[in-house]
């Protein structure tokens, strides 16, 4: 039985699912009806008005993001007088935005602007005054400039729908109307985790991640530095979309070329610290599992998720993994270990770290993560910043020859490879930890059940009789679910990691804009990068971190023994309770 | 002295403002001074509506109202009123027959001929702070009959039948909404099956000069409680929640009272008046946002969040407050649900026009003489209601325009004064309805500058979501100062009414979509004036100051005030001979002309 309905778009006849919003029908029917506020994964603002249509019968226009459909439903797209409509409502957004399109970061990329140009709007009707606004530079890693934002909405939705952090609001009313952290507070007082999901769905510039380039571009010119660089993995899975490719290629050669052609003397692979961590995270989760340390051990490696966590869960410190994240990791090392090995004063070591995240700008400033009274990481470049600067130096990015990483730091096995994707840390301590418990090889090492976008992913494993209950959780939002849960049930789980962004670190606050003809977070270019790690994985002969021949040695010249005295003075680090302004204290809300 | 009284003395907010109070004290004095407190019983009542004519004093038997009352007069009400039983002719306000079904109570007074009074039937009678004064006009005894002899399916009918339509604005069926609500969350409705429902009262009143809510609470509140009951009952709601604004503190204050003693006589809590049903209501003060009155930004706030609109469907019968099926009325509609379900919903339809039923409160303002809280059935004319009940326009000015609709409504010419008052036929005008309010207005108001005055209430109440409303009336506020100020061209007309018609139809709620009409109804009645602003540079109201121009004519005699009082020197001249003004310097404050003796300064 058909249980589909007839409707008519601009007079042609279609048969369609009748659970469906106009929108959703019109894609469908192969009209793509122009949105702004709109996003598929957040809930429907209707705001913005740019998706307005027709429907015969109504006298208003209908927000076809939000309006359902029903039988014999008359829409009309296109007519003239919608089409004004359009021009003119985006006409509105583009009087109140400065006109500054040719020095603006997102020129190119900016969804406004090409609106306006689909819109048509080749002259302007009822330019006025204007918003203005100071920008909030107090973040390490995001940067708000009220002047560039349209109000779609998008960024508080995903602050709070997605994340679960809620730093984000409109304030003011009518034309004053403006989005801020609680009291206008600077973003670096608030409770801002740094995750940067604000900027992957700003529309405009409204959100940027703090710009380290022009810095990064003097060290490199300065002969007497060494500059060393590590790359994490979702940037290779990524970087190519910032030069046009479609999601998925793989650019890890291209980018050490590219990297070395910038002028860093050595490149490294953070896969290859990860692979580190994975042997002290999974060592950590042995300790505690034979000594009856905290259970259940939750993974440490996602900035904003430290940050959140001790902020809003500050009861769960002890559950933390005392592991540093992999850029720290590799860091240390470069500033201790490899600096010997070079003969160079660490103090003239720049340490630079190309990441997909923007909360690593701030992880990379934590006190906590000093060694010998030394920051580790100089600067943190995301993804985006490494595009910008590749093409800024006029380097050929798409038909340059690749190259190999620099040892030591550079080998990876498949385990450090998968850390970019959700699910990705916890397979890989298990492919260790199973064979360091059981002193077996575990076989089957891909573990699907903890695969997948999933928000909450839960597996098992059982290792010498013993069943290993694990949880997996992306995204803040879903994390505050799980740690939830995990409150109430403390004994449900042994293992969790947690990844702050969407996806993991490929879905991370600083990777490349969305395509034009694609949104941001497309669920389909998240699957595309995840599974260019995965299939990284696979080519590879090695596959867990402990069979890692260069991690091997690094323990037998350098660190002697996973959780040695040496590797928890370099390698681990340690949290604290942190209660920013503006929220209810804990007491208050208590009561 | 044989005869007992009672005199009433109203308590309204614009009554206390006039020193209600002293009155009061000063009565009490006299009948303790001549021995008659144990005679005369003096209550206090609601709002009676003549706030034009305040302090207002009833005293019965005899109905008699006194209009403009002082502490001097006191003496001689009780000497000649309640001794010798001689009312006032003096201070009485009583012109020609009253043949209004609720308000024979008041005698003839001319300000009551055309009114008819049904959501506001209690107000001025009762004390409102004595449930027993409402029981005794057959309080509650709507909620009786429906727990004793109606099923809710009889309830909603009723109601239906009544041809009740919102009076919030909109004026959506109100039975059909109590209908969708009560179908929500029953095994057919496909969505949100769910027991639990809300009842709301929308007492968000935000229109600048509007006070019909908030006289109704203050002076009736247990007909809105009532209102409520049976609503609850209809739909089968247990919470009931008055979202009303904290500005009115005597209306919350009556209504925390009200709710208080209708508890304590069983209409409220567990098992009312015996029966399975049990119902209990709240009240959430708003914080006076304008937009908070739009239902959907209304439910937000009681949640919590900040108060903007969502795009409906699902509407809040569906999906409301909690995400729970809501039904969310207006004070004055649920102040008639008490009347529809006495006097029966055919009754109820036989008043009013075709599609418009029962009567309709206006808070009628402006360039009238009597301006005040008044109730007419539907149908009247906004003749009837400008001339004879508002007794016209002071001064013997000319009647320019009437503004029906609050902020949002549109400003109708003289050509439309016999346009009867229901929901279609002000549309058809292009005004709306609205929440009630009326303002008139006469030949001194310039119309550019009444457009702007709204828009400017409407812009700085938009909650800033959506971009035609955000924007669009910021853009249109630019326009029509430019044109106020002399700097208008002839194409910014055409913007107005582009953007005007555009925010209409592309806004996501109520307030977008109306924000335009002061704007667009002026340009269409009265686009002369545009034109003059904008060609002539000139107001012929002389509103608009930038377009005044201040010049000496020839009865100057030189004395010299002008110059020396002259903030920025653009006056010149030597003494005993006729000054000049220079128009480049003048910034048109107007202190020459105050400040001239000799009538030598014109202003044009």
């Amino acid at each position: 039985m058909d249980d589909k309905i007839t409707i008519t778009i601009n007079g042609k006849p279609y048969r369609v699912d009748p659970d469906q919003t106009i929108m959703e029908a019109a894609d469908n029917c192969g009209y793509h009806i122009p949105r702004l506020c709109y996003h598929p994964k957040l809930s429907i603002e209707g705001a913005c008005r740019v998706c307005i249509v027709e429907v015969e019968g109504f006298k208003n226009y209908l927000a076809s993001c939000a309006y359902p459909l029903f039988e014999g439903m008359k829409i009309h797209t296109n007519t003239k007088d919608l089409r004004q409509a359009r021009r003119d409502i985006v006409e509105l957004l583009l009087d109140n935005h400065p006109e500054d399109c040719h020095v603006c970061e997102r020129d190119g990329n900016c969804e406004l602007q090409r609106l306006a140009y689909a819109m048509g709007i080749r002259h302007r009707h009822f330019a006025g005054e204007r918003k203005h606004y100071s920008k909030d530079l107090s973040s390490t890693s995001v940067i708000r400039d009220p002047d560039k934002c349209i109000l779609c909405g998008r960024c508080v939705r995903m602050c709070s729908e997605i994340q679960g952090v809620n730093a984000l609001g409109q304030a003011g009313r009518g034309f004053n109307t403006v989005v801020m952290p609680a009291y206008d507070m600077p973003f670096a007082d608030s409770v801002c985790t740094t995750c940067g999901q604000c900027i992957n769905v700003c529309p405009t510039a409204s959100f940027v991640e703090k710009n380290y380039t022009q810095e990064l571009f003097v060290k490199l010119n300065d002969d007497s530095l060494v500059k060393v660089a590590q790359i994490a993995p979702s940037v290779r899975a990524a970087i190519g979309e910032g030069f046009g490719l479609p999601p998925g290629r793989n650019m890890e050669g291209q980018t050490v070329a590219a990297l070395r052609k910038l002028g860093f003397n050595y490149v490294f692979d953070t896969q290859f610290s990860a692979d580190l961590t994975i042997v002290e995270e999974a060592s950590e989760f042995l300790e505690r599992v034979q000594e009856k340390g905290k259970l259940p051990m939750i993974t440490s490696c996602s900035s904003a998720w430290m940050k959140y966590m001790e902020q809003f869960y500050p009861d769960l410190i002890e559950n933390i993994s005392t592991c540093k994240s992999p850029m720290s990791m590799g860091s240390a090392i470069i500033k201790t270990h490899f600096a010997d090995q070079i003969k160079v004063d660490p103090k003239n070591i720049v340490s630079v770290a190309i990441m997909c995240c923007t909360a690593k700008k701030y992880e990379a400033q934590r006190p906590e993560l000093m060694v010998n009274g030394m920051q580790t990481t100089d600067i943190v470049a995301v993804t985006r910043e490494i595009v910008w600067m590749i093409k800024s130096a006029g380097i050929d990015f798409l038909n340059i020859a690749p190259e190999n990483f620099d040892s030591p730091l550079g080998l990876s096995s498949g385990a450090g490879t998968i850390f970019g994707v959700t699910g990705g840390v916890m397979e890989a301590a298990l492919r260790t930890a199973y064979e360091l418990y059981t002193g077996e090889t575990l076989v089957d090492i891909e573990l699907s059940s903890i695969r997948g976008f999933d928000g909450i992913k839960v597996g098992n494993i059982t290792m010498d009789g013993k069943e290993i209950r694990v949880a997996v959780a992306n995204g803040l939002g879903n994390a505050h679910n799980l740690l939830e849960i995990i409150r109430k049930e403390p004994d449900r789980y042994h293992f969790v990691e947690i990844m702050g962004c969407p996806g993991g670190c490929i879905g991370g606050g600083g990777q490349p804009y969305a395509a034009a003809n694609s949104i941001p977070l497309d669920t389909e270019c998240l699957k595309a990068r995840a599974e260019a790690l995965y299939s990284n994985d696979r080519q590879k002969t090695i596959r867990r971190s402990h069979d890692n021949p260069e991690i091997q040695r690094l323990y037998k010249e350098f660190l002697g023994r996973p959780l040695s005295e040496k590797a928890h003075e370099l390698l681990h680090t340690h949290y604290m309770p942190h209660e920013p302004r503006g929220i209810a204290s804990r007491k208050i809300r208590a009561m | 002295m044989s005869k007992e009284f009672i005199v009433t003395i109203c308590d309204g907010t614009s009554c206390i403002q006039k020193g209600n109070a002293a009155i009061r004290k000063a009565l009490e004095q006299q009948l303790k001074d001549r021995n008659l407190t144990g005679n005369v019983r003096i209550t206090l009542s609601g709002c009676l509506g003549m706030c034009e004519k305040g302090p207002i004093m009833v005293i019965n038997p005899g109905y008699t109202i006194y209009g403009n009352v002082t502490v001097n007069d006191i003496p001689e009400i009780v000497e000649e009123h309640l001794i010798k039983n001689r009312p006032l002719a003096r201070l009485a306000i009583q012109e020609d027959h009253l043949y209004n079904r609720f308000f024979r109570v008041f005698g003839d007074a001319k300000f009551f001929g055309k009114q008819m009074r049904i959501a506001l039937r209690n107000c001025g009678i009762i004390d409102p702070d004595n449930i027993d004064d409402y029981l005794a006009l057959r309080g509650y005894e709507a909620l009786a009959k429906v727990l004793t002899d109606m099923t809710p399916k009889q309830v909603i009918e009723e109601v239906k039948l009544s041809g009740l339509r919102g009076r919030g604005g909109a004026g959506f069926p109100t039975g059909v909404k109590w209908q969708l609500t009560a179908r929500a969350g029953s095994p057919n409705s496909p969505r949100s099956a769910s027991d639990e429902k809300y009842v709301i009262c929308n007492a968000d009143e935000g229109d600048p000069g509007a006070f019909m809510d908030r006289s109704a609470i203050e002076g009736d509140p247990h007909t809105v409680l009532e209102g409520m009951i049976i609503g609850g009952y209809a739909i089968g709601a247990k919470q009931g929640i008055v979202y009303i604004r904290a500005e009115y503190p005597l209306a919350v204050h009556r209504l925390q009272k009200a709710i208080a003693d209708a508890r304590e006589h069983g209409f409220l809590g567990k098992n009312i008046l015996g029966s399975d049903f049990s119902f209990n209501i709240d009240i959430r003060l708003g914080a006076g946002a304008f937009v908070c009155g739009e239902e959907t930004a209304l439910i937000r706030s009681i949640e919590g969040g900040r108060g903007m609109p969502r795009p409906r469907p699902p509407y809040p019968s569906v999906e409301g407050l909690f995400g729970k099926p809501t039904l969310i009325n207006n004070v004055e509609t649920w102040a008639n649900i008490p009347v529809v379900i006495l006097d029966s919903g055919k009754w109820f339809s036989s008043i009013g026009t075709e599609k418009s039923k029962g009567t309709k409160v206006f808070a009628l303002a402006g360039k009238v003489v009597n301006t005040g809280l008044i109730e007419v059935p539907m149908g009247t004319t906004l003749r009837e209601i400008v001339y004879d009940i508002g007794g016209g326009i002071p001064d013997n000015k000319e009647f320019k325009a009437v503004q029906t609709g609050g902020p949002s409504g549109g400003c109708l010419p003289a050509k439309y004064l016999d346009t009867p008052v229901d929901y279609e036929s002000l549309a058809q005008a292009g005004s709306i309805m609205g929440s009630g309010g009326m303002i008139v207005v006469d030949q001194d108001s310039c119309m550019v500058d009444i457009a702007k005055f709204f828009l400017e209430f409407t812009q700085n109440e938009s909650c800033g979501k959506c971009t035609p409303c955000r924007e669009g009336t910021k853009r249109m506020l630019d326009i029509l100062i430019k044109i106020t100020e002399g700097k208008g061209e002839m194409y910014d007309i055409e913007n107005l009414e582009r953007l005007g018609n555009m925010i209409k139809k592309a806004s996501l709620c109520g307030l977008g979509q109306s924000a335009p009409n002061p704007v667009l109804s002026t340009i269409l009645n009265f686009r002369e004036e545009y034109i003059e602003h904008v060609k002539d540079k000139k107001c012929r109201a002389g509103v608009c100051k930038q377009l005044l121009t201040y010049e000496i004519n020839d009865k100057c005699v030189g004395c010299g005030v002008c110059k020396r009082n002259c903030p920025v020197t653009a006056i010149t001249g030597s003494v005993k001979a006729k000054h000049t003004i220079d128009q480049n310097k003048c910034i048109k404050c107007g202190v020459c002309f105050t400040k001239c003796k000799f009538d030598a300064i014109t202003k044009q």
